[in-house]
């Protein structure tokens, strides 16, 4: 880790002039359309500081970058202050130009009067062009108060800690031990395996699960990179990417430390046991799990069979669709189709989720050899009597009563018990129902939002057992980035404790963090909050929770905040 | 923020009283649903200006008090609906420091509906239109703030 480095020659020393560039941009009509450029770029060449500004007709072009380049070098910028559309979207842009132009790119401010400004304030310019210009006013009060910062990095430790020895735990095990990388895989049953353990046949490949789940459990345990460990769980981590210590918690509670640079989280799921639901009995009723064994089993099989769906879900308590448990009725009823081919058998249902080309083709199949699928509505749940089923069909909208020696219950799927304590241990957060919440639903799909953690297979939401596989050699892949590199770099946007002597050690900031970024040491001077600044991620809630202000977030330093505040009631 | 005046020969005959407010928008949500009403073309009402911040959580009580010193007549500070956090639950904590908000609001002797806290995320472009246009509209009839003249 390396502190933040001014030395660059570009920078202004103490006492040096500052010298702040602003380049304001017309972007075609999309901003000079709406309002005036020309008397905004007038007017910021009257700031304080600002000794050049111009107006570019796209900033983003060739042309403008080469403009902000030779702005600098020509006028010996120390700052540069862009008017134009948003940062989210083009503040990398602007960076690298300074950079390349040989200033810090942190001392760079973005102004944004297209998307925030032009854009939404189209029938009024005079108001418009007011508006750009106390932003522009606000942008130079804060670059003047910029700082250089330079990227902050530590060494990343080459192992990767898995929690759940499930398929997708397994794979993802797998493919970093292949790679080359150290893997701690824990399982907190007896048994590696997890779900697969109970089923049958998988479809639509039409393999054996356990064979699949065991050939993996024998390749992992045979694997010189990976060290498996049973009936235990995680009890304490501490750290932050790159740089995590685990204590494992095994068998008659011994403990052992680990020190790994990525974690996986791959917990997996749990079928609700449908108690009171459905005259369940496990025997003439029972679950689809309970029915996987019988299949398995062969032998005399029921001749009449009715599947319930949506058991214990899609209703108020939880609101979510398992997703797979359509499929697993359709497949289920196919194999017994295929074993008995006389066999009546119903699937009634409220929706049918059977999505993708090989599952959908499964139903077709499905109807092709007479299986009967009924809908009926949340409102008016089938009745389980003995020897049959009544339900109200919804297409019919009449009462339909048809035979049954069991009875098959496709229960809710819900997240494994241990989620909760998970989330809470490694600090990641899980969904209203339980189930983890990855950083981002499109963008981001397998990481956390906390650097360094991942996720995959069944524990992230409901999935078969292929999307499971594809999840954990993804959630894989996205490890190995770091572990490969050897090293983390962090934006430096991160929080500093400033002042060590006016701390008092309170640790509302460490309390407060969302990363375990802070940490409380014990000092000669008494207990002190220490930062691990590759942990944090800038949100500043310890600066603004701090009583002493000690706490200073950097590139949004109270003073630079204040000063954007000031700049914009001031007024010109 | 200047004082604007009416365009000279409008049909106005009193000045209309242009309320000064202070925006802080967390990046992650607020300030991308500002961008997203760009980008949607939603039209409402220049009379703010927005403060990026990196999260809700970050607005420390002190940049509210001295944006009223300054003489703000209003200040809304914008984030994540809960539990959409960025940062986990950054925002949990921007509802702790609203209430000491409110205290210094009340303290300043000014109405407490100078002061906003609202959840906005990235895909809600039009509501950030729609809540803009009504914390101006608010602040507007409560008249200029006798702090900071």
């Amino acid at each position: 880790m390396t502190a933040p480095d001014n030395s660059s020659s570009q920078e202004p020393k103490d006492g040096e002039e500052l010298r702040i560039g602003v380049f304001v941009c017309r972007c075609g009509t999309n901003i000079a359309g709406f309002l005036d450029t020309e008397t905004v770029r007038e007017y910021a060449q009257t700031l304080p500081g600002v000794v050049f500004a111009k107006e570019n007709l796209f900033t983003c072009s060739e042309a403008g970058v080469s403009e902000i380049k030779r702005g600098i070098e020509e006028n010996r910028l120390n700052r540069v202050v862009v008017a134009a559309c948003t940062p989210r979207t083009h503040e990398p842009l602007f960076r690298a130009t300074c950079e390349e132009a040989g200033l810090n790119p942190f001392l760079f401010e973005f102004v944004n009067i297209r998307e925030q400004c032009s854009w939404v304030h189209k029938s009024a310019r005079d108001s418009a062009t007011n508006k750009a210009k106390d932003l522009v006013r606000m942008g130079v009060a804060r670059a003047a108060l910029l700082e250089a910062q330079t990227e902050i990095r530590s060494p990343v430790v080459a192992s990767a800690l898995i929690i759940g020895g499930g398929i997708a735990g397994l794979s993802a095990a797998l493919s970093l031990a292949k790679r080359g990388f150290e893997v701690k895989l824990v399982e907190k049953k007896e048994e590696m395996g997890g779900m697969l353990r109970f089923l049958g046949r998988i479809y639509p490949a039409d393999v054996d699960a356990r064979e699949i789940v065991s050939a993996r459990i024998e390749e992992a345990a045979n694997h010189p990179n990976i060290e498996i460990f049973t009936s235990t769980q995680v009890s304490d981590l501490r750290g932050y990417i790159g740089n995590y210590t685990a204590t494992l918690r095994g068998p008659e509670d011994r403990s052992e430390g680990i020190t790994v640079g990525v974690i996986i989280v791959a917990t997996g799921i749990r079928a609700l046991v449908p108690e009171g639901l459905y005259g369940y009995d496990g025997r003439r009723v029972v679950t689809q799990i309970q029915f996987e064994q019988e299949l398995r089993k062969g032998g005399d099989l029921p001749h009449q069979v009715v599947f319930i769906q949506c058991v214990g879900s899609r209703n108020r308590e939880r609101v979510y669709c398992s997703r797979i448990c359509c499929m697993t009725a359709v497949r289920q009823a196919l194999m017994l189709k295929e074993k008995t081919p006389s066999a009546g058998v119903h699937i009634l249902y409220r929706d049918l989720q059977c999505y993708g080309v090989e599952f959908e083709e499964l139903l077709r199949k499905a109807k092709k050899v007479g299986v009967r699928f009924v809908a009926f509505r949340e409102e008016n749940p089938p009745v389980v009597d003995d020897g049959s089923v009544t339900v109200i069909s919804d297409v019919l909208g009449s009462e339909l009563t048809v035979p049954a020696d069991r009875v098959v219950l496709s229960t809710a799927l819900l997240p494994d018990e241990s989620g909760a304590a998970t989330s809470k241990l490694l600090k990641v957060p899980v969904d209203a129902d339980g189930f983890f919440l990855e950083a981002h639903v499109k963008l981001r799909p397998l990481d956390f939002a906390t650097e360094g953690i991942f996720v995959c297979g069944a524990c992230r939401w409901p999935c078969t057992v292929s999307e499971s596989i594809a999840q954990a050699l993804g959630a894989a892949g996205r490890a190995s980035v770091y572990l490969a590199a050897g090293e983390v770099a962090v934006e430096p946007i991160v929080a500093v404790l400033f002042d060590e002597d006016k701390c008092r050690g309170c640790g509302l900031c460490a309390s407060l963090c969302p990363y375990s970024a802070i940490e409380m040491v014990e000092t000669d001077s008494g207990t002190k909050a220490r930062m691990i600044s590759v942990a944090c991620k800038g949100c500043g809630v310890c600066a603004s929770t701090c009583y002493r202000r000690v706490i200073r977030m950097e590139h949004y330093s109270d003073e630079q905040m204040q000063a954007q505040i000031s700049a914009c009631l001031k007024g010109s | 923020m200047a004082r604007k005046k009416s365009p000279a020969g409008g049909k106005k005959k009193k000045e209309e009283f242009v309320p000064r407010i202070v925006v802080f928008a967390c990046n992650w949500c607020s300030y991308a649903g500002a961008d997203s009403a760009g980008v949607n073309r939603i039209q409402y009402s220049p009379h703010f200006r927005v403060i990026r911040t990196m999260c809700s959580g970050r607005v420390h009580p002190g940049f509210v008090l001295r944006a009223f010193e300054m003489g703000a007549d209003g200040v809304l500070v914008s984030g994540c609906h809960i539990g959409d956090c960025h940062y986990i639950f950054g925002n949990e904590r921007a509802v702790e420091n609203y209430e000491k908000m409110k205290a210094l609001v009340r303290t300043l002797g000014l109405e407490e509906g100078r002061i906003g806290l609202e959840w906005v995320s990235a895909a809600e472009g039009p509501r950030w239109g729609q809540v803009i246009d009504e914390f101006v509209e608010r602040v507007r009839r409560l008249g200029p703030s006798p702090v900071g003249r």
